[in-house]
């Protein structure tokens, strides 16, 4: 047996080491082996568990090319203060290479309040563009063909709302609803357990996902019509392997949904795409990616009989890790970005975000979001990474990591669905509890230096304030309010009231799809708050749960 | 024996980053203090109530939305106004260096950066408090 030989000689090589080590010791706490043999991949069958990119289980890709065809989408998340002002910044993302929007909204926008509402202020246009009716959606597409561009859009709770006003403001363009290429997070479970922009309970929440699904299944089909996101999960604070568990059992709980709600899976499940955090352990990441499509790919045909490849493959897109960017030396965040990148590629992502090295400061600055930019360029262009399909793809290490990750997703999936499911997981707290503890473990091991933070807890430099942020201007908060104010002032009031009070019964009456009727409403100028606030009142709130 | 210190770690804004403030929750607790955390979304209102509610000697603000100068003097005003005047109060967050000479004359007693050690966090609450 040659793995007898192989056996033999590996006990050889870790004795020699060990006597070694007694002398000049490795480093403590290392998350792995030393060395990868194609011990650690015993019962690999290439066919099976990697097979052809393009294929089942898709654990090398979901292109058969990959990016020797077409890169990724080189798509740098943006929006801030007013629509005015993000319309700019995309024209100019747009004319410097950049090959896809994605829309960030102020926390009002994302809560459903309107700019005049008390509880807005102080947050008008900071951590993104204020959107509070068909009109600034319209500014803020303005001079840009929705027929040509792909736009991402970082909404959940009020999703339907903004798409129903890129449908709206497209049609404005002559561009009809099922030319529309895009993406709505839409992903409010994530919400609950990691990003905090929830509003309506579980049950009404879900019901707007599903009617999404089918409004979008129907009439705008090139449409991603949920990202489901484990971003947000590893900026909380998870571990790789929870990142994926967890967002993975959330897709199950929208897939049950949409079941349950009379759908036909291969009706919508090939609309669904997903959300990776690039982080800094570059090979543990490329495997999570591995992992990943092939937990999903499996999900879909064994458990739902999905007959359709494209229901099987996990479609994605990718950020750096924002948490991981330090404020201390922030030129050192452009390497971070680089090898995060380096990661997502090799981990075969279908479109990245780079963050700018000024982010653990304040939102980024135009310089800095190019340097960020061209990082992506530099790794497509310059680097080969992107010249072979899963360049890593039987690597002993890479293979082990990647069959690890599975495993431990799986035992999550098993745990969750002992709890009965991602939302009872979720009511219980139980997802909110282990990315805690892995947040607090994360921290402890940084402030014993377990874990060592370049600047941070070493190699630190006496450092000046640093200069040149991006700051939002404080008049934003008036120069929407009085917009806003305006467009009330215009607006057919008769036909926005008829038209909340026409959702009003629809909300109450779970049989009716609400996308049409929240259509309807946006067109009439009816603002977003207004639209949020009828929800509100049929549906309630969500009540947290709050546990240290 | 020693009365134990109480701190309210309180989430003004909208944000719902609540990392930072539930990582130094947990080590405050562990460095022997009372902790109440409020969860998301609080008005500068329903952290002044809590803080009179659970009648604790330190407020830590956490927030990353930007704003800090919106919300940070208000809740500071408020808690003086209901006549808390030894109340030691604290905020952290992704806020530039720029801003917090303006937050500390508005009565932060200091403002903790990203990067910031637990361990400082404590050793300023042990320092200052009343």
């Amino acid at each position: 047996m040659a793995n007898e030989s192989l056996k033999a000689k590996m006990a050889e090589y870790t004795a020699k080491v060990e006597k070694a080590a007694a002398k000049n010791p490795e480093r403590q706490n290392l998350a792995h082996n030393r060395l990868y043999t194609p011990l650690d991949i015993e019962g690999f069958d290439y066919e099976r568990d990697l097979g052809f990119p393009g294929e089942y289980p898709f654990t090398r890709g979901v292109q058969p090319t990959m990016y020797r065809g077409r890169f990724w989408t080189m798509r740098m998340y943006a929006g801030f203060s007013t629509a005015e002002e993000s319309n700019k910044r995309y024209r100019y993302l747009l004319e410097s290479g950049g090959t896809g929007l994605s829309c960030a909204f102020d926390l009002p926008t994302q809560i459903g309040y309107d700019s005049d509402d008390a509880i807005a202020e102080g947050e008008i246009g900071k951590v993104g563009v204020a959107i509070d009716t068909l009109k600034d959606m319209e500014i803020l597409f303005d001079q840009i063909d929705l027929g040509k561009v792909s736009t991402s859009m970082t909404i959940n709770a009020p999703a339907a709302v903004l798409l129903a006003m890129y449908i709206a403001v497209a049609e404005k363009q002559g561009v009809p609803a099922d030319k529309l290429n895009g993406t709505i997070q839409n992903d409010i479970l994530k919400e609950y357990a990691a990003r905090g922009t929830y509003i309506f309970p579980p049950k009404p929440s879900m019901r707007l996902i599903t009617n999404i699904f089918e409004y979008c299944s129907k009439h705008v089909p090139q449409w991603n019509t949920i990202s489901i996101s484990g971003y947000h999960i590893r900026e909380a604070g998870s571990t790789a392997s929870q990142e994926i568990a967890f967002t993975i059992a959330d897709g199950i709980a929208y897939v049950d949904a949409a079941i349950k709600a009379g759908l036909n899976v291969d009706d919508f499940a090939g609309r669904l795409s997903f959300f990776w955090n690039a982080h800094n352990n570059v090979l543990e990441e490329v495997a999570k990616f591995r992992a990943s499509r092939r937990v999903w790919a499996k999900v879909m045909k064994e458990r739902f009989g999905a007959q359709s490849p494209k229901s099987w493959m996990l479609r994605v897109h990718t950020q750096t890790a924002g948490s991981m960017l330090t404020a201390q030396q922030p030129d050192n965040n452009i390497v971070r970005v680089a090898l995060q990148t380096a990661a997502a590629v090799m981990g075969g992502t279908q479109s990245l975000h780079t963050n700018s090295k000024d982010e653990a400061l304040a939102l980024p600055t135009e310089d800095s979001v190019r340097i960020a930019l061209r990082t992506q360029q530099i790794v497509a262009y310059e680097s080969g990474l992107a010249d072979v399909v899963d360049p890593l793809g039987g690597s002993y290490y890479v293979e082990a990591l990647t069959d690890k990750i599975e495993k431990e997703c799986w035992d999550y999936i098993k745990k969750i669905d002992d709890l009965g499911g991602a939302v009872a997981a979720i009511e219980k707290g139980y997802i909110q509890k282990e990315i805690q503890e892995s947040a607090y473990r994360w921290q402890m091991d940084v402030e014993s230096k377990q874990r060592i933070i370049v600047g941070v807890n070493q190699f630190q430099i006496k450092e000046k304030t640093p200069e040149g942020l991006l700051r939002v201007d404080a008049a934003v908060g008036e120069f929407q309010k009085n917009k806003l104010a305006k467009v009330k002032a215009e607006r057919d009031n008769a036909a926005v009231k008829a038209k909340l009070a026409a959702l009003e019964e629809a909300c109450k009456d779970e049989s009716k799809n609400l996308m049409p009727v929240i259509l309807d409403a946006v067109k009439v100028y009816a603002s977003l708050g207004e639209i949020c606030g009828v929800m509100r009142k049929v549906f309630g709130e969500y009540e947290a749960h709050v546990s240290l | 024996m020693e009365k134990r210190i109480r701190v309210l770690v309180a989430k003004p804004g909208l944000d719902g980053h609540d990392r930072g403030a539930k990582v130094v929750a947990r080590a405050l607790r562990d460095a022997g203090f009372e902790v109440i955390y409020t969860g998301l979304r609080q008005t500068p209102e329903q952290i002044t109530e809590a803080a009179l509610q659970e009648d604790v000697n330190v407020v830590a603000m956490s927030l990353l939305s930007g704003a800090h100068n919106t919300l940070f003097p208000k809740v500071v005003k408020m808690i003086r106004d209901k006549g808390m005047k030894d109340t030691l109060i604290i905020g952290g967050g992704v806020i530039p260096d720029a801003d917090i000479p303006g937050l500390k004359d508005a009565g932060v007693s200091a403002v903790f950066t990203p990067g910031t050690p637990t361990g400082s966090i404590i050793d300023f609450i042990k320092t200052n408090v009343k």
